[in-house]
């Protein structure tokens, strides 16, 4: 047993295992089942620590955040490749201002008392399957800014694009949410 | 400002993105806007909801002890990269895999620190580590889960040619989960499993004569003490942090000497 391999694992489990609720929460977000998210995770880790002399940076979180969205997409695109939307971001210029258009009748009607929409209309398995709707890209921010709480910068590390494009995912994102929700409750 | 530009900038204004001379703007011209003051409100309360709601899964903590000792293993074992020979991430697999590694390991610290009683008890220190890994695989755990006495204790008596001291410590904040039969120091021995919050406490107890006071070691990641007493031998391993854990072991030890 080498000094410096005992000196990198302990290192690595006072850095990164710390986040491994996150990884693994991303991982269960973009699988959407426990075991693919499990395997995902382990992966992951072993490439992370695989690659951990070369960490410097100050975002060990984001770091490995980043590694396991690629092991999630690589997963994905192995096993579920119709879900990995190939050039989301035509799609997000193609529909914003239309999107935006409708929504607005709506949704003036919707915001008319917001507190008591939240208690009494929407649950959690509502607020789940919302997110779970979503396509892999868009799920992917949202999960990272609404649960994980990230800056649109770590976001932009962590998925690998930059902070417009960030910005327009998730404005995307979330008008698909307001969308999706408002066929849900037209559907009661 | 014109509505599609303000619509635009309403997703990074919720988040608290938007530069300063932007958020003037889009207020003034929220201010006037009552369609887009309510896509502005639909966003924000839709944020805030799931928030609220959204769920945050956590890793299990079988997953998180397995990519643990995982690490330790590279860290440690020159036949690390093992593991790989086994097909995919099957958790059985991958047990088999440590155990493996374990055995080939502990082997090589018998013969660095002789055939005598301190690489004995090296080699019973690394099986109970596996062993506490290994339960922490689904459905390992407890063979019979209870967190009564009067449940536990029986089940061992036609399995066991000994009687463990099966003793709850809930009042101590430690409560008996349950008991499976396991396999250590080439015998078949009592395993009492505990908890404290999320974590897991195994106790492993087969009979041994003499006397021991408790020695604490840690090892990967994981604290062990070890005693005799009473004709038994007492193996504990949790992931619980060391003051907790000595805790533990005294609640333990008292419970056990006043009941025999």
């Amino acid at each position: 047993m080498s000094v410096e391999k005992e000196l990198k694992a302990r290192r690595f489990q006072q850095v990164i295992m710390p986040h491994l609720d996150a990884a693994y929460n991303l991982a269960r977000w973009l699988t959407r089942n426990d075991s693919d998210a499990q395997d995902v995770v382990q992966e992951a880790c072993m490439r992370a620590f695989k690659y951990f002399d070369g960490f410097e940076g100050e975002n060990p979180s984001a770091w490995l955040l980043a590694i396991v969205r690629n092991s999630c997409f690589t997963w994905m695109r192995r096993n579920h490749p119709s879900e990995v939307v190939a050039g989301s971001e035509a799609i997000t210029d193609e529909t914003t201002a239309s999107g935006a258009t409708i929504l607005g009748v709506d949704n003036r009607e919707l915001s008319s008392d917001p507190e008591t929409l939240l208690i009494e209309r929407r649950d959690r398995m509502q607020a789940n399957e919302l997110v779970q709707r979503l396509p892999a890209e868009y799920r992917e921010v949202i999960v990272l800014r609404e649960i994980e709480d990230l800056s649109y910068r770590e976001i932009a590390d962590v998925v690998g694009i930059p902070i417009g494009t960030v910005m327009s995912r998730l404005a995307r994102a979330r008008k698909m949410l307001q969308d999706s929700w408002r066929r849900t409750q037209a559907q009661r | 400002m014109d509505c599609t530009h303000a619509q635009a900038l309403l997703s990074p204004y919720i988040d608290g993105e938007l530069a300063v001379d932007q958020v003037a703007a889009l207020e003034q011209h929220l201010e006037i806007c009552p369609e887009c003051r309510a896509l502005c409100d639909a966003e924000r309360s839709m944020s805030t909801f799931l928030r609220a709601e959204g769920e945050r899964f956590t890793a299990p903590i079988h997953l998180k002890a397995l990519i643990r000792s995982t690490i330790e293993r590279k860290a440690r074992s020159p036949f690390a990269d093992l593991r790989f020979l086994f097909v995919g991430w099957n958790p059985v697999a991958l047990a088999a895999s440590l155990l493996l590694v374990v055995a080939v390991s502990s082997g090589a610290t018998l013969q660095l620190m002789g055939a005598g009683g301190a690489g004995h008890e090296a080699m019973v220190a690394q099986e109970v580590v596996a062993g506490q890994i290994r339960s922490l695989l689904p459905g390992h755990l407890t063979d019979v889960a209870s967190s009564e006495q009067r449940t536990v204790k029986p089940w061992f008596g036609g399995k066991l040619n000994f009687s463990p001291p099966v003793i709850d410590l809930a009042s101590a904040g430690f409560p008996l989960a349950g008991g499976r039969l396991d396999y250590l120091d080439n015998r078949t021995v009592a395993a009492l499993v505990y908890r404290r919050a999320q974590h897991v406490i195994n106790v492993f107890v087969w009979p041994e004569g003499g006397d021991q006071q408790p020695r604490f070691e840690a090892q990967s990641g994981y604290n062990l003490a070890y005693y005799k007493h009473g004709g038994m031998e007492f193996w504990a391993v949790s992931d619980l942090n060391a003051a907790e854990f000595k805790e533990f072991i005294d609640h333990l030890r008292t419970a056990s000497e006043s009941a025999t």
